[in-house]
């Protein structure tokens, strides 16, 4: 397999990594996922990476990267589903990937890219840009 | 450390007799001629020839010096051991050879079964090693009667076995030493296991009281307990009390924050609780930067805010009594 496949659901593409990352693939994804995004004009990222099962620090690099690049597109990102060993691993390789939104899981994750789009849509874009407090996503969607 | 040091004591034993019977060899470097095979099991003969006597008088010595007054160990359990080592060395000594080689081994198994049930049992090393030591006496006066005459004989009958019976009193203190330390070694995998309970709070909350010092081992073996859980009950909010954390160093405070962050990629949120006032000093005197990690001082406020992240609010329905 040399490509990861982006599937598109509405405004929101989903990456589901589901084999072992090496190098070149990462790169692929890279490029795949920005001209995606461009092309689309979606509005959130999700990465599935629950079946990740081995990390090095480029591919810990990689996720930050391609996370910081969906946001200069505009798309909200978060990244799904991280197992124990890897988040050990990259904390163990100096890695905390600030800047990123972590999800438990899937449905997580898709609730807080619709309580963002949620909050672009009533506020204004203006009031959401700079409130990264993750969380209190959840809360905007109610009030 | 101490299998290290009583490694270094049976090489200094080995070095000390390079020959590997040194039953044998004591006799028959000073004894050549036609006697030769006869002085070389004398301790063998003697023990084997008085096996009975022997006994006894070990039994007798054993009391006297009060491990057989004890009621931890019966009179007739400590003849039936007696018995037993006494045919079991007269033996090995027959064929005679290194402690270490195959004719020794029954004694040597012997030995540490008597050195294991002594720990059970709960004496102490000295009184361990005294059931040994306790045999050089009867021993050494029978030598002292069979060898009247020959005074060079006598002499060298009683190095060796001075050598032999030091020997297994190494080999009983050895086996009794291993036997505390596996005993250790398992209390402290057990400790390991009863001190990392991960506790549901309420639902997406999970509670991590810690016990005990903080060490790269026991941080590893909570943060994956945790973190396991947190991908099985999908809980978003992980709250690790430190109440039972005696003090907080550098190294400590280092666990704690990769713990922090290994919760945060995963995609849930911590809280820090039971920060008493002299771990707090302690922290910023150190220089920790805990900024970033929510911090609490008392489980309690840490849980309400859990639940208020959450969309929790707790009501009172009733005024206290």
């Amino acid at each position: 397999m040399d490509r990861i496949p982006i599937l598109r659901m509405g405004e929101f593409l989903l990456v589901s990594i589901q084999v072992d990352m090496h190098d070149q693939l990462a790169m692929t994804l890279q490029d795949d996922l920005t001209s995606m995004i461009e092309r689309t004009g979606a509005r959130g990222v999700l990465i599935d990476i629950s079946a990740l099962e081995m990390v090095d620090s480029f591919i810990g690099r990689m996720i930050a990267n391609i996370s910081g690049m969906s946001r200069i597109l505009d798309a909200h990102t978060v990244v799904v589903g991280m197992q124990p060993a890897v988040a050990i691993t990259l904390v163990e390789l100096g890695l905390s990937l600030p800047g990123v939104k972590m999800a438990l899981n899937i449905e997580k994750g898709m609730a807080y890219l619709r309580a963002q789009r949620a909050a672009e849509e009533g506020d204004g874009p203006n009031d959401l840009r700079y409130s990264d407090d993750g969380g209190a996503g959840y809360g905007t969607r109610q009030e | 450390m101490w299998h290290a040091l009583i490694m270094r004591v049976h090489n200094a034993i080995q070095l000390k007799n390079p020959s590997p019977s040194f039953v044998g060899e004591v006799v028959s470097t000073n004894n050549q001629g036609t006697d030769m095979p006869k002085n070389k099991s004398r301790i063998a003969e003697i023990l084997k020839a008085h096996q009975d006597d022997l006994a006894a008088e070990w039994v007798k010595n054993l009391q006297a010096t009060g491990t057989g007054k004890d009621s931890r160990i019966s009179e007739s359990q400590l003849r039936e051991q007696t018995k037993e080592f006494l045919v079991l060395l007269s033996e090995a000594a027959a064929v005679g050879g290194d402690v270490h080689s195959q004719a020794w081994n029954a004694t040597v198994d012997f030995l540490e079964d008597v050195s294991r049930s002594r720990v059970q049992q709960g004496f102490t090393s000295e009184e361990t090693a005294r059931f040994i030591f306790s045999f050089k006496q009867p021993l050494f006066a029978r030598l002292r009667a069979e060898l009247a005459k020959d005074h060079e004989a006598f002499a060298e009958e009683t190095w060796a076995a001075t050598e032999l019976l030091d020997k297994m009193g190494l080999i009983t203190i050895a086996a009794f030493q291993k036997t505390r330390e596996d005993l250790i070694n398992r209390q402290q995998q057990e400790m390991l296991e009863l001190s990392t309970p991960v506790v549901k709070m309420w639902d997406g909350i999970l509670a991590l009281p810690m016990i005990g010092t903080l060490d790269s081992a026991r941080t590893q073996i909570v943060m994956e307990s945790l973190l396991q859980r947190i991908v099985d009950t999908g809980a978003e909010l992980a709250i690790i009390d430190i109440t039972g954390v005696p003090t907080v160093d550098t190294l400590v405070a280092q666990h704690l924050l990769k713990t922090v962050t290994a919760i945060r990629l995963m995609g849930a949120d911590c809280i820090i609780s039971g920060v008493r006032p002299q771990i707090a000093q302690t922290i910023v005197h150190l220089g920790v930067d805990l900024q970033g990690v929510t911090t609490k001082a008392n489980l309690a406020d840490a849980l309400s805010l859990a639940l208020k992240k959450l969309g929790f609010a707790v009501t009172r329905t009733k005024a206290a009594n």
